[in-house]
């Protein structure tokens, strides 16, 4: 570890600035991903700006059909809301299977998106149930957030403020987990909506969470594990790593698609 | 008596484990401490042109820069491999010069270069990561069987081909011809697996110097203090014995990984006499994966061959060990004397032949981990056994059968002497407890389910409690391998035991108390056991190979022998009775038939008073011994696991593991039963999940545990553990050792497990949920489960 100056403003207005005055600045929504690299010394930000004290972050509330998650919300908050729960159980059950107890209460919603990490649980959940992404600018629709690998379309300096997810009719994410990591290998969320079938798979794709058309094709049609059976899921474009090759993960998307309809029922 | 031998006491150590209130070697602060950091290499392979430290200098609080010339500079000697190993053709053995810190040339990912002292142990490493080195990158080559090839990256210039040695033991002609006559030939290519061992305490070391006395203090997380004394001064050179004292304070945990001397700590030490600073490092679990001694890592050819009955007659097996960049100090030991040894099995064999051949490449040394060639050996002899079953249509409980050794003393073809067992019995409880008769069944119900459920043995015997020093010393070990200890009774009548053994989670002060409870009838709380520290204890050789009970122990014992000898005297004079009349029972010494008697504190008080002592007898009560078997021991058991695989993933759950174990004579059944839950969990995080690997370019892939998987307590089932006793002849106790049993035994098991319920025999370890599914996809579902 080396020198840093820490920030924890309590307003955006604020932390914009904190931002704006740094050579190098990082928010710390919970730190799970980037406090471990800046021990090792493969990031060296100057500041880090702690957003957890900005008033409402860590607020979850629901509005007719929808749920509002303040970015700062921790997993274990999500995964034990009432109001998460209401509208998508699903989202709370993904959130209760993230890492470990600690991760889980130091760990946010918006830290995990912020990072897209290609093997979090979060980006298909959200992808999945197409929702907004809100910062301190504007609202980002998931399709339009995750944008590869560790990027999104952020740009320098913005802020995600909350999540919005939307009830869908049917909905459940299927875990297959890296035995060592045990972060997703294979993770595929399923999302019945009144648009049709929407499937996100993280943890396989080399540009990180993708939506795959062949899945949401055959489910819009018919909504069942059997539907999936018939689909051909290529492994073109997924990563092959020591744990795991692009053939076998492919393999895996399926068995998790159709564990996750059979769960989402 | 509750707290003697066979009584499940409570671990004394735990209370200061279980509080947080351990004392190990990170600490510790010494006034004027100041902090190592290694600046290590990122290539596997590279000649060194430059370092320059400059920039690393001018941070203010950096003390120094060290780097490995001035350590040559100033006598400090190349790091000794500890057994020397002559090849089949009588040459000795070739190994590559090993400098604490590169002088010229790095031939391993993480290989110190150079040391950083600061004030501070963020400033050492980030100093560390401004001092530039200047490599010129060498081509590099990380497996063994690729460095044997023509052309392959050669690491030293005297060890041609990369070649240490072409080691055999046995018969070669005779397993030829034996093999030659046999109506069965079972051949199986098997690779066992590199390890990592994850010890929870990284290793960590300060160094004191004190130029007044010109004398040395290493706090160290060490399973030998006094070994590692005895080499950093005969062999490197740091200081005289007497001017050096190393303490092992609480350690934890080291499986082997512990026992090596290794370049940190020698550095530390010259580096504290350097600067005149007490000189701290403590080791990340980063540099742990790319510095601790790694193990294991055979690639083998094996083939064993059968009469129409399923007797042995004849087993050939060609072995390729890697060794890592430099031949640390047992590693030349584990692939020969501990592996080719074993080969035998529980077998009645008279054709045993084995090669090996032991290879440098660009990697960490491998050397001795938890069972140490034992584990590589066992899973040869059941793989075959097992599989041969299967080939021959013969049920593999019944092939082991008709080839068991019944009676003892055996000499196998291989040196070993078995000098007992009994693996019948163990076979038949094993069975019984793990309800073999029901597995039919479960199979069925299993299917119903869509799982494929198997079942797999291992009859495993290992030698450990390593010694007698005569023998080892005649196959080329450069240290004798008894033990020693010291039993002081003072005059209160309390009582502590100085032992050259080393505990680091074994339960030392529980057990070794136990044993001195047993013998006097005195409460363990009036007994204390003193281990760790060359001030306080006597010459000793440490904790490795399962001798602490085996070797240690029974050192106590001899020496108790002779402090009841004195007791009885003592009481004879003052009693007014003859010494043979004595005896001692529940803290009393008594004149057997009479109520004569005195108190065991009556006794101390008397020795120490000395006013009336036999004529003749020094005062005091206080002996020491030496003890030296006169064999190894022989643990033995048999294993069996019992795995679901769900064919549509791969992943494998071990649903059953039933272990019933031969470990003698046991001191305390749950410390024992402790043993065998870590051993059984480490082979099994063998055969499902752990796996080291590196790239062919010699760079670590598996550096943290996001890429090197332990096994949790989820990746393992409930275990169900039976005993079946020998009582070992070779020491008084009758104790055989049973610290690494577990992981010898169970990793073969596990993969005869799964092999059994996926239909496919070709399957390497880690068994991965994707290997596993792989392999199902090579044969198909097996129709149980369809």
């Amino acid at each position: 570890m080396y020198a840093v100056n820490y920030h924890k403003p309590a307003s955006i207005e604020d932390a914009v600035a904190a931002i704006g005055g740094a050579d190098e600045a990082k928010i710390l929504a919970g730190g799970q991903t980037l406090l471990p690299t800046m021990k090792q010394h493969l990031a060296a930000p100057s500041d880090v700006i702690d957003i957890r004290g900005i008033g409402g972050m860590t607020d979850i509330a629901v509005r007719g059909d929808t749920v509002t998650i303040g970015a700062a919300a921790t997993h274990a908050a999500v995964a034990g809301s009432n109001e998460v729960g209401s509208v998508c159980p699903a989202l709370a059950a993904l959130a209760a299977g993230i890492g470990d107890p600690a991760v889980r209460h130091m760990g946010t919603i918006g830290g995990s998106i912020a990072n897209n990490d290609p093997a979090a649980d979060y980006p298909a959940g959200l992808l999945a149930l197409g929702a907004t992404i809100v910062t301190n600018n504007r609202e980002i629709a998931a399709d339009e957030f995750f944008t590869g690998m560790f990027t999104t379309a952020l740009e320098d300096g913005e802020i995600i403020t909350a999540i919005n997810v939307s009830a869908p009719g049917k909905a459940a994410y299927a875990k297959f987990r890296n035995p060592a990591s045990r972060y997703a290998m294979v993770g595929v969320f399923v999302a019945k909506t009144g648009d049709g079938a929407r499937v996100a798979v993280t943890g396989a794709g080399e540009d990180g969470v993708f939506r795959h058309d062949g899945l949401e094709q055959a489910l819009g049609t018919n909504w069942s594990p059997d539907a999936v059976d018939a689909v051909a899921v290529s492994a073109d474009g997924l990563m092959s790593d020591i744990h795991a090759s692009a053939d076998y993960r492919a393999h895996l998307i399926k068995v998790m698609a159709k564990r996750a309809v059979a769960a989402a029922g | 008596m509750s707290e003697g031998i066979g009584a499940a006491v409570k671990r004394k150590e735990d209370k200061r484990f279980i509080t947080g209130r351990g004392k190990y070697t990170d600490d510790i602060r010494m006034e004027n401490q100041a902090y190592g950091a290694f600046v290590r290499s990122p290539h596997a392979h590279a000649e060194i042109r430059g370092i320059d430290a400059t920039a690393a200098l001018a941070m203010e609080g950096v003390i120094a820069v060290h780097t490995g010339p001035e350590l040559k500079e100033d006598g400090i000697g190349d790091i000794i491999t500890g057994w020397a190993i002559h090849s089949k053709d009588g040459n000795p053995m070739n190994v590559g010069a090993w400098n604490p810190m590169a002088t010229a040339r790095v031939r391993h990912v993480g290989e110190p270069v150079a040391i950083v002292i600061a004030e501070s142990q963020a400033l050492a490493r980030l100093a560390a990561e401004a001092v530039e080195v200047d490599y010129e990158e060498l081509p590099a080559v990380a497996a063994a069987t690729r460095a044997l090839e023509d052309g392959a990256p050669l690491l030293h210039d005297n060890v041609p081909g990369n070649l240490i040695f072409d080691w055999e033991i046995g018969d070669e002609a005779a397993a030829d011809a034996g093999l030659a006559g046999a109506a069965h030939i079972t051949e199986l290519d098997i690779v066992n697996n590199r390890l990592a061992p994850n010890a929870i305490e990284p290793r960590s070391a300060i160094a004191v110097y004190n130029d007044i006395d010109d004398h040395y203090t290493l706090y160290t997380t060490s399973q030998n203090p006094h070994v590692a004394r005895l080499v950093l001064s005969a062999f490197y050179n740091v200081a005289p014995e007497h001017k050096l004292r190393v303490i092992a304070p609480d350690v934890g945990g080291g499986f082997g990984s512990k026992i090596y001397i290794y370049p940190e700590e020698i550095t530390c030490l010259w580096a504290s006499m350097k600067t005149g600073r007490s000189v701290k490092w403590t080791s990340d679990r980063s540099e742990a994966f790319m510095t601790d001694a790694h193990a294991r890592d055979h690639v083998t050819k094996a083939r064993m061959g059968f009469d129409a009955d399923g007797k042995i007659v004849g087993l050939k097996v060609n072995t390729v060990a890697n060794i890592g960049a430099y031949a640390s100090l047992f590693a030349t030991a584990t692939p020969t004397y501990l592996y080719g040894t074993l080969l035998s099995g529980q077998y009645d064999i008279t054709n045993v032949y084995c090669d090996v051949k032991a290879v440098h490449t660009n990697t960490v040394p491998v050397d001795a981990y938890r069972g140490a060639g034992r584990p590589e050996a066992t899973f040869v002899m059941e793989r075959l056994m097992e599989t041969a079953a299967r080939e021959m249509g013969m049920d593999p409980a019944e092939l082991r059968r008709r080839n068991f050794i019944t009676e003892f003393p055996h000499q196998t073809p291989v040196i070993m002497t078995y000098d007992s067992g009994d693996f019948h019995a163990l076979l038949e409880k094993g069975q019984a407890a793990a309800d073999v008769a029901g597995f039919a069944a479960r199979k069925a119900e299993a299917a119903s389910r869509g799982k494929l459920r198997g079942i797999g043995y291992s009859c495993y015997i290992e030698a450990c409690g390593i010694a007698p020093s005569k023998a080892v010393g005649s196959l080329g070990a450069g240290v004798g391998l008894w033990e020693s200890a010291e039993v002081r009774v003072n005059p209160v009548g309390t009582i502590e035991i100085l032992t050259g053994s080393h505990a680091h989670g074994q339960g030392h002060e529980t057990t070794f108390a136990q044993v001195v409870s047993d013998r006097f009838g005195l409460p363990m709380d009036n007994i204390t056991i003193v281990h760790g520290d060359t001030d306080k204890v006597q010459m000793g050789m440490g904790t490795y190979g399962s001798r602490s009970g085996a070797v240690g122990m029974n050192a106590i014992v001899k020496a108790m022998d002779k402090v009841e000898a004195k007791v009885k005297k003592i009481a004879a004079h003052t009693l007014e009775a003859s010494e043979d009349d004595i005896v001692i029972e529940d803290g009393e010494v008594k004149v057997a038939g009479t109520d004569k008697k005195m108190a065991w504190h009556e006794v101390g008080l008397a020795a120490y008073t000395a006013h009336n002592l036999p004529d003749g007898m020094e005062p005091g009560l206080k002996e020491g011994a030496f003890y030296d078997p006169t064999n190894f021991t022989f643990p033995s058991g048999t294993y069996i696991c019992e795995v679901e695989v769900d064919p549509e993933t791969g992943v494998v759950e071990i649903v059953q593991f039933t272990a019933a174990d031969d470990f003698g004579t046991v001191i305390n059944p749950m410390i024992v039963e402790g043993q065998v839950h870590g051993g059984v969990t480490q082979g099994i995080g063998q055969a499902l999940l752990e796996n080291v690997v590196y790239d062919e370019d010699g760079q670590l892939i598996t550096g943290s545990y996001m890429d090197y998987c332990m096994p949790r307590a989820d990746d393992v089932p409930s275990y169900v553990l039976e005993h079946s006793t020998t009582v070992a002849p070779s020491n008084p106790l009758g104790v055989k050792g049973c610290g690494e049993a577990g992981a010898i035994g169970s990793p073969p098991a596990v993969i005869n497990a799964i092999t059994d319920a996926i239909g496919n025999n070709n399957l390497t370890m880690p068994a991965t949920p994707q290997k596993v599914w792989a392999a199902i996809q090579e044969v198909g579902l097996p129709q149980a489960a369809e």
